[in-house]
């Protein structure tokens, strides 16, 4: 009981000035934050931003060189990967090639030492939940890669961890089944109310599916907040240029924009084309270029300056399309600007 | 270009080439039935089995096979262990000299086996070990310990590392994971290897020649016996047998290693 009412003040999982380096390669530099009880939390970032060699140092697979994780409060350091309270989905799914579904499934159980009959009875049970039940006698082998997907799942949470990591686990499935998954995936994690940390360097994933984000670059965490947040108010050009698409304008464009020397990101959808009235800030441009997407068709604006806008118009409401060689004019509200108050180079 | 079809020229050579390689084979069985004992005159005289039988009633064999064979055994169990140790270590493993550790340890299958052997026997010499048993497994173990090693170090490229982080993060320790992840994943390159090393330690000559003493295994007292011009037959009686043996183990690894990718490879 005790144990549990720790649980449940404490954070999932905790950083606390964590390093991890690889010779002269800092993959985790300096890193403190964390993960709440419950909650589903993405690491984002490019490839080598340090979020994999994160999910890692959760799993016990590598060592801080400085600074301590804690998993519900419980310190991580020199805690083997096969006594900690995390089981990790896999990029690969790793799913073991010589046993069956049901044998895989049943691993952590068996190796623990739980009773056949229970085990079994388990492994089932979890197959059911990942809709993959009477799948338990086939092989790996002959599964399709979102089954194999689903059966790495419930590997995973059959041991029932404190808290699942999730290694880009949809990075090789195709678009559609990858929309599917995510759709299950944030479902079950409802469903079963355990703590996923979440890698993937798909920002449209990171937004859908998570309670909040965390935006690494260059092994540190630029940002940590809702989707919401680090959309709507990123506070590095970084994170506004990775999360979601964002002209970047320097303190010098800003000063002829708007009047004041201060850099600022501006997302395509926030920028009206011809605007009706009440823009706060008003500029022209020809069109340089056009790329149709269905919902929307993106704009390069060329400025008189030579700078660029990249702009999205809906293409809800129809009418023609402003056509290359075009002079538009361009309006957004003040309350569109994120101030970047680092500059635009961070 | 030309048809894919190889020319009737290129046929030929081919055809030329193998009966070149297997027809002396095809002479070895033919003289155990010879009923002529001196020498091997073509064609045989006439045919009979009765080498077989003076081959039966021979001590001297029974014991050359009985040796050779225990040798083979602890040759090849030396060198499953050592080979498979050798490869974990190499596998993944990445510090200062390794490229030079591999090289080290498939040298002794490249060097002639009489640089091994008398190298292997002045190392005795000058450390008063006596020829033994244990000198001629030790002399095997040199390139038995090479053929397991490529086997399973070939079968742990081809198996993903996340098999064994995936095993340590469903709970299971450093025992478990070797005895449910590994180990079943290299069965099948621990078997080939085994059945290779038995076949190459059962039939060597030259190594064993240097650590053997005044021990006989089976090549040995074949080699022996050739310089003697009585009961000739029955040494081919014997070399029928020892193609017999080795040839058995080759195919059937040739059998369990071919087409093992998918076995052995992620679940992707």
């Amino acid at each position: 009981m005790v144990a549990a009412a720790l649980r449940m003040n404490s954070p999932a999982v905790t950083f606390e000035r964590v390093a991890r380096h690889f010779g002269e390669v800092r993959a985790v530099d300096d890193v403190s934050f964390e993960i709440r009880d419950g909650e589903f939390f993405a690491m984002l970032g490019p490839s080598g931003s340090g979020k994999t060699t994160c999910l890692r140092l959760v799993a016990g697979f590598e060592q801080p060189d400085a600074g301590s994780i804690a998993i519900h409060g419980r310190p991580m350091r020199g805690v083997p990967p096969y006594e900690r309270p995390v089981n990790t989905v896999f990029q690969d799914y790793a799913l073991f090639p010589h046993m069956s579904v049901l044998d895989n499934v049943a691993y952590g159980l068996m190796v623990k030492g739980v009773a056949k009959g229970e085990r079994i009875r388990r492994a089932e049970a979890m197959l059911e939940v990942v809709a993959l039940g009477g799948y338990g006698g086939r092989r790996p082998a002959q599964l399709s890669g979102g089954q194999r997907q689903r059966v790495a799942l419930a590997r995973a949470l059959v041991n029932e961890p404190e808290v699942l990591l999730l290694d880009e686990p949809l990075g090789a499935l195709d678009l559609k089944l990858r929309q599917q998954m995510q759709v299950e995936l944030k479902a079950l994690q409802r469903k079963v109310g355990i703590t996923f940390v979440y890698v993937t360097h798909d920002q449209d994933e990171a937004l859908g599916m998570s309670d909040r984000v965390a935006v690494f670059n260059h092994g540190r965490i630029e940002q940590v907040g809702t989707p919401e947040e680090v959309y709507e108010h990123p506070v590095t050009a970084f994170v506004a240029g990775f999360v979601g698409a964002a002209n970047l304008v320097d303190a010098d464009l800003a000063a002829r924009l708007t009047g004041r020397p201060e850099a600022f990101a501006l997302r395509p959808e926030r920028i009206e084309v011809e605007p009706a009235n009440g823009a706060d800030v008003l500029v022209e441009g020809t069109v340089t270029d056009r790329r149709y997407h269905g919902a929307a068709t993106r704009l390069d604006v060329t400025l008189d300056g030579g700078q660029v806008l990249i702009v999205d118009r809906g293409n809800g409401a129809g009418g023609p399309l402003p056509a290359v060689g075009q002079r538009l004019r361009l309006g957004w509200s003040a309350a569109a600007m994120q101030p970047l108050p680092r500059g635009i180079t961070a | 270009m030309r048809s894919e079809r190889a020319g009737l020229g290129l046929k030929l050579a081919a055809g030329l080439g193998l009966a070149f390689l297997h027809v002396p084979m095809l002479f070895i069985l033919l003289y155990a039935f010879t009923t002529e004992d001196k020498s091997y005159q073509f064609p045989p005289p006439g045919l009979t089995l009765q080498w077989f039988a003076v081959a039966w009633g021979r001590q001297d064999i029974w014991n050359a096979l009985w040796l050779s064979v225990r040798v083979a055994a602890v040759a090849t169990a030396l060198a499953l262990v050592l080979g498979t140790l050798a490869a974990a270590a190499l596998w993944r493993a990445r510090f200062f000299g390794r490229d030079s550790i591999t090289l080290l340890l498939v040298l002794p299958i490249a060097l002639p086996g009489i640089v091994t052997g008398i190298a292997l026997r002045s190392t005795f010499g000058l450390l008063e070990i006596p020829f033994s048993f244990w000198t001629i497994i030790v002399g095997h173990a040199t390139f038995c310990v090479v053929v397991v090693y490529n086997n399973v170090i070939a079968r742990f490229r081809r198996t993903s590392s996340s098999l064994i982080e995936a095993s340590m993060d469903l709970g299971a320790d450093g025992f478990q994971t070797f005895r449910y992840v590994v180990l079943p994943n290299i069965a099948t390159a621990l078997l080939a290897g085994g059945m290779l090393a038995f076949a190459l330690s059962f039939d060597e000559v030259i190594v064993t020649t240097f650590t053997a003493g005044q021990q006989t295994t089976l090549p040995i007292w074949m080699l022996s016996e050739l310089v003697r011009p009585r009961q000739r037959p029955v040494t081919n009686v014997v070399a029928v047998f020892v193609i017999a043996v080795t040839l058995v183990p080759i195919l059937c690894a040739y059998w369990l290693t071919r087409g093992t990718e998918s076995v052995a490879g992620a679940g992707k």
